[in-house]
């Protein structure tokens, strides 16, 4: 049993297209100087880093070194952790391990991407195997499609259905200063956008967006100095699978690999009905339909129910258990820092500092990070210190 | 490196290609070996689980033991989902812009337990639906360079 870590600081930049006023590295240090003053921390208050973006994006290699000067990392320990789509809540994980090792009291993580920068389709097909999938595959889009159509024929799913998910998380974007697209978007118009990728239209699918998140995690006894509020991690779960497409999807089993994360995520917290104990999730859904199959693979519901638990309202503000109150992946998506932000959210609902889009009531808050050909991360963070 | 004016700040740009070379294996030769000899997939069997992988390689993951047992299969399959692709994107593959629409699907091979992943020559999607019979279309022997496009495509059967 390590030692109790909370996050006590979280810092993210503004989100755009296309941030050609700054470098990735002064990117990133707006970040950090967010993270830094939301938990009233100097740089050389800090331990260690670790910090993280998608491999081959932006062609720049050992991040880590890179990026010092934007992180603050000059010769301290730092380290890289780049896990596709997952990177930004591995990266958290990985940071949450430093402090809980003993061995850091106050540790930085941080994600970033420009995506403005990278040819963002054609360095994800370089993730496929060179050998067997970059001949057929696509980008990101095509292989989510995959899954949709898969979930549609298995459970009579619309593209209507879908919908419902791009328009609750896009209003609640209007919610949150930091998204990057703030305009309504209704079913109507994400049915009538032009299909990518059958079933996935333009609307269904998240932007690519420049920006960059930080957080701040500190140790039992240290935490509690920095935050009024500390939010404590209960559990924290990486199942990281295949890139190999064809071993890496099983559509009769589901998304095996979110199924494991969240039920060892649950055993390490202790939760036995997760939509009853959890208050508020951000989830990375990169596309409308996983906003129903995937609440299913969480545990939310049961499988096949997603459609009517998001149609009765549970997932949208003021329902059983609100997803995304940030606007979400659909919304937001500067790739590396995508899946921090889903644990900095659901820090910032913790700590009670959410503004127009905090959930009243919040204990405990569950974060998802996704990968590439079908791995995931599950963070549950809590009010109370486990 | 060029540099192109964007008001007052510049933008460095790289636009070379980058070659590799990646080892096939000894079993991943063999399948693309078979196709070429017997116009038929060839995939392996794990003694520890009894899974069938298709294409063949030397590890079953999840018992983490060497696989021996090559088990010979057909060209036919079924389509476990698919996607019709419809924007257009350059292929690292070629630096070249990939031709569009075309159709990308996953196929549960007859008599293997994982899915192959490949082309199938359908994009009407009034004509296409998961659970449909496909077969393999592969080039003409001679032809055949060993690589994963020795494979045209997949043609639905019924
Ligand atoms: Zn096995």
């Amino acid at each position: 049993m390590g030692r109790r870590v909370a996050i006590v600081g979280v810092g993210q930049t503004y989100h755009k297209s296309h941030r050609p006023d700054v470098t990735s590295r002064e990117m990133i240090r707006e970040a950090v100087t967010a993270a830094l003053a939301d938990a009233e921390l100097t740089i050389r208050d800090i331990d260690a880093i670790v910090i993280g973006n998608m491999d081959h994006f932006e062609s720049i290699n050992y991040v880590d070194t890179y990026s010092v000067e934007g992180s603050g990392g000059v010769m301290k320990p730092i380290m890289k952790v780049s896990t596709g789509g997952t990177t930004g809540a591995t990266v958290a994980i990985a940071a949450y391990y430093h402090v809980a090792s003993g061995l850091f009291d106050r540790v930085l993580a941080i994600g970033f991407e420009k995506n403005s920068e990278s040819d963002t389709t054609g360095a994800i097909i370089t993730c496929s195997d060179a050998i067997w999938d970059r001949f057929s595959y696509s980008g990101a889009i095509p292989s989510l499609a995959t899954e949709a159509t898969a979930y549609m024929e298995k459970y009579g799913a619309t593209q209507e259905d879908a919908a419902i998910i791009g328009e609750r998380d896009r209003n609640n974007a209007l919610n949150n200063p930091f998204a990057h697209l703030r305009r309504p978007l209704t079913v109507a118009d994400i049915m009538a956008s032009p299909m990518l990728a059958y079933p996935i239209k333009l609307g269904d699918i998240c932007p690519r967006s420049d920006g960059a998140c930080a957080c701040v995690l500190a140790a039992d006894g240290v935490a509690q100095k920095i935050a009024r509020k500390p939010a404590w991690f209960k559990a924290a779960a990486v199942r990281h699978t295949y890139t190999w497409f064809g071993d890496s999807t099983d559509y009769n089993k589901g998304l095996v690999s979110m199924q494991r994360a969240s039920k060892d995520a649950y055993q390490q917290a202790g939760i036995t009905k997760p939509a009853e104990e959890i208050d508020v999730a951000e989830l990375y859904l990169p596309y409308t339909w996983a906003g129903l199959k995937w609440i299913e693979d969480i545990g939310f519901c049961g499988p096949g129910e997603g459609v009517r638990f998001v149609r009765d309202g549970n997932t949208h503000m003021g329902g059983k258990i609100p997803v995304n109150p940030s606007g979400g992946v659909i919304s937001t998506n500067c790739i590396g820092a995508t899946a921090m932000l889903r644990v900095a959210e659901a820090a910032i609902q913790v700590m009670g500092r959410g503004g127009k889009r905090q959930v009243p009531d919040v204990k405990n808050a569950l974060a998802t990070g996704f990968g590439g050909c079908f791995w995931s991360d599950v963070v549950i963070l809590s009010t109370e210190r486990p | 490196m060029a540099h192109q004016v964007e008001s007052e700040r510049l933008v460095s740009v790289f636009a070379y290609p980058m070659p590799y070379e990646w080892s096939i294996g000894l079993y991943g030769s063999k399948f693309f070996q078979e196709i070429k000899q017997n116009r038929r997939f060839v995939g392996i069997r794990c003694n520890g689980c009894g899974k069938v992988y298709v294409p063949p390689r030397r590890v079953c993951g999840p018992c983490f033991q060497e696989l021996a047992e090559l088990v010979a299969l057909s060209d036919t399959g079924v389509i476990t989902a698919f996607s019709v692709v419809n924007y257009p994107f350059i292929d690292p593959n070629t630096g070249a812009r990939r031709p569009i629409p075309y159709t990308y699907g996953y196929i549960k091979l007859d008599g293997a337990d994982n899915i192959f992943s490949h082309i199938i020559n359908e994009t009407d999607l009034s004509k296409i639906k998961v659970g449909m019979k496909v077969r393999a279309i592969f080039k003409d022997t001679a032809e055949m360079q060993g690589n994963i496009q020795d494979i045209k495509y997949f043609d639905i059967v019924a």
